[in-house]
C-alpha cells in the first residue's frame, strides 16, 4: 500500500555477550603475540569456528517483520530485555542493525529519554534551543514555537534560571514540551510518561493524541498498560526479540497481562534492582495450586498468593512483597509481614491473602518483589502472571458497582 | 510535507541497513545540523566559565604562565637559541598556537566516551561534537592571539628583532591545517578508544610528549642537520614553523613542506571521519 510509512523486513541484532574479553589493548596485543609466536589459542577455536548465532550472542531482535502505515499509534510492549528499547535504538539510528532493513518515509522525531543533552548551567531557555536542535530542529523553528513550548511546560517565570535549579518535574516538562512541539511525521518515544505529576502526564497523554489526530504517526513504548489502551489503536508483543503478537490493542493489552499462556518459570524471571543476588524465587501458588495462566478464583473465597523461594544471607530487614494490578494500574502492595522481621539463609515461603469479596470479577495481574531498608537494596519482576476472579454474581458481588475493588458498604447505609 | 513523496510507494526517505556508506551523504547531513554545531560552540564557552572568578581571563593566564616557564627554564637555563628572536615573544608564539591544536586534540579524543549518555539516546551526525569542538576551541584560540599581538606590536615598537611580513596573511590556513590534523587525530583516537579504553590515559601524555617532538621550544634550525629531514616529517613542524616566520620573521620555512604537510594532514582526516562513521553505527553496544 501506497500509506507505509515504516517498513521493517528481517530485522535483527545481536550483541556480544562479553564472554571473550577484548576489551582491553592488553588483550589484544596477547593474542597477537600467541598468534606470532605460534602458542595456543584459547580463544581462536571458539571465534574460528563459531560465528554469528552460535557463539553464545544474545538475540536482543530476532527476524522482525513489520509495517507502520500513516496515521497508526502502535504500542510496542513486552518485558524487561524483550527487545523493545532495541527496536526503538534502531528505529532511532542510534545503532546499526546486524541484518534486515528499516525503511522510512518521513522525518522521524525519537523521544527515548526527556531532557538529553540539558546542561546544568545554562537557562532553561538555552536548553531549550539546545534541546531543540539536538532533536534536529533549527534555531528558526525553535524560535517560532517558542511562546507555545514555554506556555506548553508552564515555565514562564523560570525560563531564565538555570536548570540545575529546577527540580527534576520541571526538567521533565520543559524537556516534554521541546519534544512534543518538534511535529516530525513519525514519532517515536518511550515510556517518558513516567515521571511527572498526574496532571501533566495527562497533559502529555492529551498532546500525543492531539499529534496522532493530525495524522502522524506515533510509536509507543511503555508498561502503563492503561496508557497504552488509552493511546494506541494497535499494538504488538515482543518477547525474547520476536514478535509474537500483532493485532488491537485490547487483545494485545490483554494477552500481555495473562502472559501469553505460557507456563510461569519464576526462576528465569528477570528483575529490576540488584536484589536478585541475594533472594531468588521458584514458585508462585495460587490456592495451594502452582499459579498458571488461565487460574480462577470464586468471588466469594479468599486469594492466597504462597511464594517460594530462598535468600543467601541473613537480611535484618526482609520485606517480601506482590503487588496487584488491574488494567495496568496497582490496586495494592501486600507485604508478607507487616512488622518486618530478619530473614535468615534458607528457603521461606511469604504468604499473601487478599479478603473474599473484595475483587470483583476480572483479570488482575501480578508483580513480586522484595526489599530491604536497611541495606538499600530492592528487586521487582515484571507482570509475571494473572488470575481471575470469575464472573459469579451475587447479592454482595454486583456488576453495577463499577471499578475492580468491591466495597461492601458495611457499617454504612442511608437514613432519612 | 512534500505530496510526490508520499505517494510514491517505492520512494523511501531513509534507509537503514547494517552497512551503511561511510562518507558521501554524511556531510549534508552535517549542514543541516549547522544550527547544532553552532549552540554546541555558544554552550561550550557560556558553560565554562559560568561561576568561576577570573571568567575568559584563563584563556591568557594559562599560556602567559606557560610561556614564562618555558623562556626561564629553556631560554635562561638551557639556553636554547631561538632564531636571534627575544625567547619571550618566540615562545609565546609556539604556545599559541600548540595550546590550540592540545586542546582540539584532547577534547575530540573524547567524543564517544564523553557522550555516550546522550549519543545512547538520540540521534544527530556525531562528527557534529567533535567538528563544533574544533570550532569553540577557536575561540580561546583568538583571545590568545589577541594577547600575542600585543606583545608583538610592544617588541615591534620598541625595535626588537621581530618582522611580521606577508605570510601573517596564511594565518587562516595555518589554524585550518592545525585543526584538520586535531580533528582527524582526535577521531581516530576516540574511534579506538570505544575498544581500548587505555588510549585515554594516553593522549594527555602522548600530547605533552608530542610537543617536545614539534619545534614549539626550539627551532627545526637549532636540531643538528641529519634530524632537521626528520623533524620535518612531523605535520606540525612546517605549520609551527611557517606561523612563527609569519609573525617573528624567523626560522627555517619552506612552502613547499608546507604543501607535504597538507596532504598527509588531509589523509588524517579522510581516515579519521572514515573509522569515526564506522564506529559510530556500533558504538552504543560496546561502550
Amino acid at each position: 500500500m501506497t500509506n507505509t510509512v515504516i517498513r521493517v523486513e528481517n530485522l535483527s541484532k545481536y550483541y556480544r555477550l562479553g564472554l571473550i574479553g577484548r576489551g582491553t589493548l592488553r588483550e589484544d596485543v596477547n593474542r597477537w603475540a600467541d598468534k606470532l609466536l605460534g602458542r595456543n589459542q584459547p580463544l581462536a577455536e571458539l571465534e574460528g569456528k563459531l560465528t554469528g548465532r552460535e557463539q553464545g550472542e544474545i538475540w536482543a531482535l530476532n527476524d522482525v517483520n513489520f509495517d507502520v502505515k500513516k496515521g497508526e499509534i502502535l504500542g510496542i510492549i513486552g518485558r524487561n530485555g524483550a527487545g523493545k528499547s532495541t527496536l526503538l535504538k534502531l528505529l532511532s539510528k542510534i545503532t546499526a542493525p546486524t541484518e534486515g532493513v528499516i525503511k522510512i518515509k518521513g522525518r522521524v522525531g525519537s523521544l527515548l529519554e526527556v531532557g538529553t543533552g540539558f546542561h546544568e548551567e545554562l537557562t532553561g531557555l538555552e536548553n531549550v534551543y539546545l534541546n531543540g536542535a539536538i532533536l534536529g530542529m533549527s534555531r528558526d523553528e525553535v524560535t517560532s514555537k517558542l511562546d507555545q513550548i514555554v506556555e506548553f511546560a508552564e515555565m514562564k517565570q523560570f525560563i531564565n534560571t538555570p536548570v540545575k535549579r529546577y527540580s527534576s518535574g520541571m526538567r521533565v516538562r520543559l524537556a516534554f514540551s521541546v519534544a512534543a512541539h518538534l511535529e516530525p511525521e513519525i514519532l517515536i518515544i518511550d515510556e517518558v510518561l513516567a515521571v511527572g505529576d498526574i496532571e501533566f502526564q495527562n497533559k502529555c497523554i492529551g498532546k500525543m493524541e492531539s499529534v496522532a489526530g493530525q495524522g502522524r504517526t506515533v510509536l509507543f513504548v511503555s508498561h502503563n498498560m492503561n496508557t497504552v489502551q488509552n493511546l494506541c489503536t494497535r499494538g504488538i508483543i515482543i518477547d525474547r526479540g520476536t514478535i509474537v503478537f500483532d493485532g488491537s490493542i485490547e487483545e494485545a493489552t490483554s494477552q500481555y497481562m495473562s502472559n501469553g499462556g505460557e507456563t510461569l518459570e519464576l526462576s528465569k524471571q528477570e528483575f529490576k534492582g540488584g536484589m536478585d543476588k541475594i533472594i531468588g524465587f521458584q514458585e508462585i501458588r495460587l490456592n495451594g495450586k502452582e499459579l498458571t495462566n488461565g487460574a480462577q478464583t470464586k468471588p466469594s473465597e479468599v486469594v492466597a498468593i504462597e511464594l517460594l523461594g530462598d535468600c543467601k544471607k541473613t537480611i535484618k530487614d526482609a520485606e517480601i512483597f506482590i503487588a496487584i494490578y488491574s488494567d495496568g494500574f496497582r490496586l495494592a502492595t501486600i507485604f508478607d509481614q507487616e512488622k518486618t522481621e530478619a530473614l535468615n539463609p534458607g528457603n521461606f515461603r511469604s504468604t499473601f491473602v487478599i479478603p473474599e469479596k473484595l475483587l470483583k470479577p476480572g483479570r488482575y495481574s501480578i508483580q513480586i518483589g522484595a526489599q530491604s531498608t536497611r541495606l538499600k537494596e530492592w528487586m521487582i519482576s515484571d507482570f509475571i502472571g494473572s488470575f481471575e476472579v470469575a464472573p459469579l454474581w451475587s447479592n454482595e458481588i454486583q456488576e453495577r458497582k463499577v471499578g475492580p475493588l468491591n466495597i461492601l458498604n458495611r457499617g454504612g447505609g442511608r437514613t432519612q | 510535507m512534500p505530496k510526490k513523496d508520499n505517494t510514491d510507494a517505492n520512494h523511501w526517505d531513509q534507509i537503514i541497513e547494517p552497512h551503511g556508506n561511510a562518507l558521501s551523504p554524511r556531510f549534508a547531513e552535517l549542514w543541516r545540523y549547522r544550527d547544532l554545531i553552532y549552540l554546541f560552540v555558544r554552550r561550550d564557552f557560556v558553560a565554562q566559565y559560568k561561576q568561576t572568578i577570573l571568567g575568559p581571563a584563563w584563556h591568557i593566564i594559562q599560556p602567559l604562565l606557560t610561556t614564562l616557564i618555558f623562556t626561564v627554564i629553556f631560554g635562561k637555563i638551557a639556553k636554547i637559541p631561538t632564531d636571534g628572536a627575544p625567547p619571550f615573544i618566540f615562545y609565546l608564539c609556539g604556545t599559541v598556537i600548540w595550546t590550540y591544536f592540545a586542546n582540539v586534540i584532547t577534547e575530540t579524543s573524547t567524543t564517544f566516551t564523553r557522550n555516550a549518555q546522550v549519543f545512547g539516546k538520540v540521534y544527530f551526525p556525531r562528527l557534529v561534537v567533535p567538528v563544533a569542538t574544533s570550532a569553540s576551541k577557536l575561540i580561546s584560540f583568538a583571545i590568545q592571539f589577541l594577547f600575542f599581538v600585543c606583545f608583538l606590536s610592544y617588541y615591534w615598537a620598541t625595535g626588537s628583532q621581530v618582522s611580521p611580513n606577508a605570510w601573517v596573511l596564511a594565518t587562516p590556513l595555518f589554524l585550518l591545517l592545525m585543526a584538520m590534523l586535531a580533528l582527524g587525530a582526535g577521531l581516530l583516537i576516540t574511534a579506538m578508544t570505544t575498544r581500548y579504553q587505555d588510549l585515554n590515559v594516553l593522549v594527555g601524555f602522548g600530547v605533552q610528549l608530542a610537543m617536545y617532538a614539534s619545534p614549539v621550544i626550539y627551532p627545526i634550525s637549532s636540531l643538528p642537520e641529519k634530524w632537521q629531514f626528520w623533524a620535518n616529517m612531523n605535520p606540525v613542524a612546517p605549520i609551527i614553523e611557517g606561523f612563527r616566520y609569519a609573525y617573528l620573521g624567523v626560522g627555517q620555512f619552506d612552502p613547499f613542506q608546507l604543501l607535504q604537510s597538507m596532504m598527509v594532514i588531509t589523509l588524517v582526516l579522510i581516515a579519521g571521519i572514515i573509522v569515526f562513521n564506522r564506529v559510530e553505527r556500533t558504538f552504543s553496544d560496546t561502550i
